[in-house]
């Protein structure tokens, strides 16, 4: 049904995409596996019109095709449910629909109500369409983008990380609708870098590393081992274990609450002792972000924190200089884009560089260098300016500066999103390296395998409760999943 | 009494049309500060052919003046992705230089034929109406709409963002010229270099008031004219100085925009697009 044949797409001196065929066929679903940067949204947006390729051509049902725009991409049959839902927060879910449908020049809000209810009759949509946007949750805003796709009765439907935003329970939901659509003889495209569902949903799996495709296996032929090697390019090495915690209790936290529209953060108590991780899952949105910024004295808060016995303060700086480590859930918050690397991993202890009360730069980009071979940081030089690395090389900045000072706790929000295996299996390392020496560790992540793999205890957060903490012996996915969606350990 | 609103209808008329062409560009996410320099632009405009040719076809040249230095703008704001901010301001201050020095020879002229006011104020209104339902009826602003919420969103789904953007601004330019028509054309026939006083940047001020809304456009529009109105009558007739007075509906502006701060603009709004970024 669809083709792709030899696309190359370049970004300067970076290739993106490299000589990449592909097919997919009717009532087929091909997943697309490949750690993050290597070319999967590339190929996905060259498909949808948003990237003309250097290289190669698009055959639909035999015939050469281009794809200027993503109008052009609609026109042909071809859909996508991008990784981000791209909603219109501000209108109704309804005018989101009608965005994409073919709609006359002026219509009456009942007509287009009438007609969207005809078309979703098959597909039910959980959701009010007179309902705005901005009150959905993460996973009602996917289904909506789904069906929003579904409506143009595309001959090809491509998904691009369409789990990450979702309870393991939605996610199940989202892979019976696939199949139906399946059976339906739609082609669909299935991006992702999660092995279990790439398993549960395939019928063929193209591999891509680097900007190649380094394999295509059919479901028959595919087992984890053999696609991590194919992924990375290397066999997995074995999770790491967590040492034993000690008894010192490093943070006690009591009836903590955040204030802002609304209590992001509502009544949450834990005690954290020192070598020990506490995992916290959760969907987007449930005050992950809000707990972790309160401690780090980015946003006030009531209720009682004691760090090492002592009152934590309120205040940033004061905070990281108790041996406190953040590591922000978006990675532009953790650098300045246009200041260099070595000006980033100085930006907490930079008065240690004054000479005369002037920076002492040299001193700076030495030890910046030493940083950066440590933590295998690819840039050219300390000079270049952060913007200009990619995502996981820019987790490693912030990682080095955060981590340098041999933290006691660490306040960690999705370490190794974005960062390809082997650098997620570094990060990992690292962070036990310091529970080892007597950090406690507050580690949020949307990696439920990654929570189980590190803590000693997991934890969920629901609606800003938190559900447990419970021992990570007794926990496992199925549980997990529930304490996110329900709100029950 | 009667006279106060009538008076407050009719000069609140330009300031609604410059504030109904500011905000059309402003719900797509286009920011027009250049609103005062086009009024004066097309007021010009609209007087020079009215004197030559008729006052109809001047309220056409007034429309097409301001349709042309609102795609000006557009040239530089959307396409060339400079900042809007300053763009904006840059085509305020040419469209005041540039009504100045062309002007010089109608000042003083008087106008033979003048277009009555009451037509046009009943056209403002109308076209604030048609404008609500431009914008929560039709195809096109639900475009416009949405380019000005979220333009990425709004290209996946096969909306020309540009194409849109430099509608709803020329469109918008149309309106404000149409204002500006009215100033020199019908409510005070004649040209002198700064006559519109400041209204294109109470027009922008106004667009907050009303949250962006057309409808509301309208009563905050009257609002400002009922004051305008008041000052002119309480000048003289009461011992304080005029200047005092006339300053009185741009404090009022400052007053309201400090108190609206939390009115909701369009999430995009000032942001330039650029596919792929």
């Amino acid at each position: 049904m669809l083709r792709l044949e030899n696309i190359t797409k370049r970004f300067g001196p970076v290739v993106a995409n490299r000589g990449i065929t592909l097919e997919v066929g009717r009532g087929e679903v091909l997943a697309l596996l490949g750690e993050n940067g290597a070319g999967k949204t590339t190929l996905v947006s060259i498909l949808y019109g948003l990237y003309a390729p250097d290289e190669g051509r698009i055959l639909l049902e035999g015939k050469e095709v281009r794809i200027p725009s993503p109008k052009a991409a609609q026109r042909l049959g071809i859909a996508l449910v991008p990784q981000h839902p791209e909603l219109i927060d501000a209108h109704t879910v309804a005018e989101n629909l009608a965005l994409g449908l073919d709609l006359p020049p002026v219509f009456a809000r009942r007509a287009l109500l009438a007609r969207l209810g005809a078309l979703l009759q098959d597909h039910p949509l959980g959701v009010d369409l007179e309902a705005k946007v901005e009150r959905l949750s993460a996973g009602e805003k996917q289904r909506v983008e789904l069906l929003r796709a579904l409506l143009n009765r595309p001959r090809v439907l491509i998904l691009d990380e369409p789990t990450s935003v979702l309870t393991p329970k939605e996610a199940e939901g989202l892979f019976q609708e696939i199949a139906r659509l399946k059976r339906e003889g739609l082609a669909v495209i299935f991006i992702s870098h999660k092995l279990e569902e790439v398993l549960a949903l395939a019928d063929r799996i193209a591999v891509l590393r680097a900007g190649e495709k380094v394999g295509e296996l059919s479901r028959a032929e595919a087992d984890k081992e053999r696609l991590v090697r194919l992924m990375v390019g290397r066999s997995p090495s074995p999770p790491p274990k967590a040492p034993p915690p000690r008894e010192e209790v490093v943070l006690e936290v009591e009836n903590l609450l955040v204030p802002r529209h609304g209590f992001p953060v509502q009544g949450v108590s834990f005690c954290l002792r020192a070598g020990e991780v506490l995992g916290v899952a959760g969907v987007a949105g449930s005050g992950q972000k809000e707990l972790l910024e309160a401690l780090a004295g980015l946003r006030p808060y009531r209720g009682k924190v004691r760090f090492l016995g002592q009152t934590l303060p309120k205040e940033p700086a004061r905070v990281f200089s108790l041996g406190v480590a953040h590591i922000p859930e978006e990675r532009s918050m953790g650098v300045v884009g246009g200041m260099s690397v070595a000006e980033n991993l100085a930006l907490r202890t930079y008065p240690a560089y004054a000479r005369l009360g002037l920076l002492d730069y040299r001193a700076m980009e030495k030890e910046a260098e030493a940083l950066m071979a440590a933590y295998a940081v690819k840039a050219p030089s300390p000079r270049t300016p952060v913007r200009f690395l990619s995502g996981g090389n820019v987790q490693k900045v912030i990682l080095a500066r955060e981590l340098k000072g041999g933290p006691r706790l660490i306040l960690a929000m999705h370490p190794t999103y974005g960062v390809d295996v082997g650098a997620a299996e570094e990060v990992h390392g690292r962070l036990l390296d310091l529970a080892r020496q007597g950090a406690a560790i507050l580690l949020v992540s949307e990696d439920l395998d990654e929570i189980l793999a590190l803590s000693h205890q997991v934890a969920a957060l629901y609606h800003g409760r938190l559900v447990g903490p419970i021992p990570r012996e007794v926990a496992d996915r199925e549980r997990l999943g529930r304490m996110m969606a329900e709100g029950r350990a | 009494m009667e006279e106060a609103l009538v008076r407050a209808v009719l000069f609140g008329t330009p300031i609604l049309l410059a504030a109904l062409g500011a905000l059309l560009a402003e719900r797509s996410g286009v920011v027009n500060l250049g609103v005062e320099g086009i009024m004066a632009l097309s007021a010009l405009a609209a007087f020079a052919v009215a004197l030559d040719v008729g006052p109809f076809l001047g309220v056409v040249a007034g429309v097409g003046a301001g349709v042309a230095l609102a795609l000006f703008l557009g040239l530089f704001a959307i396409t060339l992705r400079a900042n809007p901010f300053v763009a904006g301001l840059a085509v305020a201050a040419l469209g005041l230089g540039a009504s100045g020095m062309l002007g010089k020879r109608y000042e003083g002229v008087p106008l033979q034929k003048v277009l009555p006011e009451a037509p046009l104020a009943l056209l403002a209104l109308l076209l604030a109406l048609v404008l609500h339902l431009l914008l929560y009826r039709s195809r096109f602003g639900l475009y416009l709409r949405s380019v000005g919420e979220n333009p990425k969103a709004a290209d996946l789904f096969g909306v020309n963002v540009e194409g849109v953007r430099y509608l709803a601004l020329g469109l918008g330019g149309g309106l404000i010229g149409l204002g500006g028509a009215y100033l020199s054309l019908a409510y005070r026939p004649s040209w002198t270099d700064g006559m519109t006083a400041g209204l294109g940047w109470v027009a922008i001020a106004l667009v907050i008031l009303a949250a962006w809304e057309p409808l509301r456009a309208v009563c905050g529009a009257y609002l400002f004219g009922l004051l305008f109105f008041l000052q002119f009558r309480l000048q003289g007739s009461v011992p304080i100085p005029s200047e005092a007075f006339a300053a009185m509906p741009y404090l009022l502006v400052i007053l309201v925009l400090a108190l609206s701060g939390r009115s909701r603009a369009p999430k995009a709004l000032g942001q330039p697009f650029e596919r792929g970024r």
